[in-house]
C-alpha cells in the first residue's frame, strides 16, 4: 500500500528575520520546506545524507544540514539561509569576497558555504588557515579544489576586523 | 510517517506504546540517511529533543549526568566537561562535520550501533552507565552493555535512554581516545581506541582498554589492560598491550581497511592512546584534586 502523505502539520517559526508559518508533511525534510513552500531555493540539496553541506543554514544560530531535519523540526527555532544574509541590496562582505576572489564555479555549493562561513565568523573573527579548513569541512566543493573559498573567507574576516575597529 | 515531539518521558513512553512501528531519534543523522537508502520507514517518528531531560548536563559534586540528545558540540563547547574526560570530548567531537555535531549525541550514536561509533570506547573506559526509560519506570544499564551487534541494541521495543551517567575520574586518572581515518576529517573509523589510565607515582595502578571498529561490538581488552597495570609504561609493557590489543580484534575487510591492517594499527593506537592518557593523568590534576586545592 502506498504511504500516504497527506497528512499536513502547521509549522511557525522565524526565517531570516521573518516570523512564518508554512503546511508541510511530517516526513518532508527541512530542506523540501524550506525550498517548496517557503521558495528559498538558495538552499541546495547535494548528497541528501548530510556528507556534503550544500543545505546548510543556521538554526538558532548553529550550523546545520537542513536535509537532515524533518519539517517539524523547526517548530519555534530561528532560521537563516543565505537568502538572510545581506543587508537589502548590500551584500554581507563574504558574498562580496567569494565575487571578487572567483570562490566559486558551478555555483551549488556556494550557498552551504557562505552559512557555514558566516556561523564561522560569528563565533570567531580572526580564524587561523587551519581553524577554517575545519569549520568549513563539512561543505564539499568539486570545481574550486577549496584555496579560493579559504581565501575569500580570510579577506572577509579581515574586512569585517577592519569595519568593526 | 507522523513526527510526535513529546516534553515528557512519560508522553514518550506512551507515544512508543501506541505504535509499535514507532521509532524515536535525536539528531537524526543516522535515521534520515538510512531510510533514503531504504531501510522500511517507521510510521510514527518520536523526537526526543523536546523532553528536558534528555538535553540537560549537570555536574553535582562529580557525578555528571548527561542529557542522551545533548548535542556532542554541546559537549566539546563544555570547558569543565573537556578538561574532565578529555578523551570522551575528542572522540565526541570526531562525530562528523560541525553540522553534523550540532545534532549528533551519544544516545544516538550508541543506540545506531555502529562497531565504528567514536563516543562509544570512551564512554566505556570511564564507566558511563545509562538511565532507560522502561514500561516500569526506568532502570539503568552500564554502557557496555547496551550494543549486542551491529545495528542491534540491548533495549527492548518501546524504551529510550534519557541520559548518561559518569563519575569523575578518580585522582591521577585521565583518558585519551585516538582513531585511524583515511582522510583528516569527515570519515568513520578504521580503528578506534580508548584508553584510560590512573597513575600512582610512576606506575600504572589501574587501565582500561577499549576498541572500536574492530569486531561487532565495542570489546574491552583485559589482557592489554592486564600488560599496563604495574609497568611504568616502559616499551615492554606498551608492547605487551599493543599485542593484546591486536589479539583482541575479530575485524570485517572492507574498503577502509584489512583485517591484517586494522589489527596493526589497533595495536599502534592502543600504545599511543595509552601514553597521551599517562601524560595527562601526570600533568592534568582532577577535578577533585582542584577542589581539594582549593580548599
Amino acid at each position: 500500500m502506498p504511504r500516504t502523505h497527506a497528512l499536513r502539520t502547521q509549522v511557525q517559526c522565524t526565517v531570516n528575520g521573518d516570523e512564518v508559518d508554512f503546511l508541510c508533511a511530517d516526513e518532508a525534510s527541512l530542506l523540501n520546506a524550506l525550498r517548496d513552500e517557503l521558495g528559498l531555493t538558495g538552499v541546495k540539496e547535494g548528497c541528501g545524507t548530510g556528507d556534503c553541506g550544500a543545505c546548510t543554514i543556521l538554526v538558532d544560530g548553529k550550523v546545520n544540514c537542513a536535509c537532515l531535519m524533518f519539517a517539524p523540526e523547526a517548530e519555534g527555532s530561528s532560521i537563516l539561509t543565505v537568502e538572510g544574509i545581506a543587508q537589502g541590496d548590500e551584500l554581507h562582505p563574504l558574498q562580496q569576497t567569494f565575487l571578487e576572489g572567483a570562490a566559486l564555479q558551478c555555483g551549488v555549493c556556494t550557498p552551504g558555504f557562505l552559512v557555514a562561513a558566516k556561523a564561522l565568523l560569528d563565533d570567531n573573527s580572526d580564524p587561523t588557515e587551519t581553524e577554517i579548513r575545519y569549520a568549513l569541512a563539512g561543505n564539499l566543493c568539486r570545481c574550486t579544489g577549496y584555496d579560493k573559498i579559504i581565501r575569500a573567507v580570510q579577506e572577509a574576516a579581515v574586512q569585517l576586523n577592519g569595519a568593526s575597529k | 510517517m507522523r513526527y510526535a515531539a513529546p516534553t515528557t518521558t512519560d508522553e514518550a513512553l506512551e507515544l512508543l506504546r501506541s505504535d509499535p512501528d514507532s521509532q524515536v531519534f535525536a539528531g537524526a543523522t543516522d535515521l534520515i540517511p538510512q531510510i533514503r537508502a531504504g531501510r522500511p520507514e517507521p510510521s510514527l517518528l518520536v523526537d526526543l529533543k523536546r523532553i528536558e531531560r534528555l538535553v540537560a548536563v549537570s555536574r553535582v559534586n562529580g557525578a555528571w549526568t548527561v542529557g542522551a540528545a545533548t548535542p556532542t558540540s554541546a559537549l566539546t563547547a563544555n570547558a569543565e566537561f573537556s578538561s574532565t574526560f578529555p578523551g570522551l570530548s575528542e572522540a565526541s567531537g570526531l562525530i562528523g562535520s560541525d553540522q553534523i555535531q550540532n545534532r549528533s549525541s551519544w544516545g544516538g550514536n550508541l543506540c545506531n550501533a555502529s562497531p565504528a561509533a567514536d563516543s562509544v570506547p570512551a564512554l566505556i573506559v570511564n564507566d558511563a552507565r545509562a538511565v532507560i526509560a522502561c514500561a516500569s519506570g526506568e532502570r539503568t544499564a552500564d554502557v557496555a552493555d547496551i550494543v549486542t551487534g551491529p545495528g542491534e541494541t540491548s533495549l527492548a521495543d518501546g524504551e529510550f535512554i534519557i541520559e548518561f551517567l559518569l563519575d569523575n575520574p578518580p585522582a591521577g586518572a585521565s583518558d585519551a581516545y585516538l582513531r585511524l581515518i583515511p582522510r583528516t576529517e569527515m570519515d568513520i573509523a578504521v580503528v578506534g581506541a580508548a584508553v584510560q589510565l590512573r597513575l600512582d607515582g610512576d606506575s600504572v595502578a589501574s587501565a582500561k582498554v577499549a576498541l572500536g571498529a574492530v569486531a561487532p561490538t565495542v570489546v574491552r581488552v583485559p589482557a592489554a589492560e592486564a600488560a599496563l597495570v604495574g609497568s611504568t609504561l616502559d616499551d615492554a609493557a606498551l608492547a605487551a598491550a599493543a599485542a593484546a590489543a591486536s589479539a583482541a580484534c575479530n575485524p570485517i575487510d572492507d574498503k577502509r581497511g584489512t583485517i591484517q591492517y586494522r589489527r596493526q594499527v589497533a595495536g599502534v593506537l592502543t600504545r599511543r592512546a595509552a601514553q597521551i592518557a599517562a601524560q595527562r593523568a601526570a600533568e592534568h590534576p582532577t577535578a577533585e584534586q582542584q577542589e581539594q586545592g582549593a580548599n
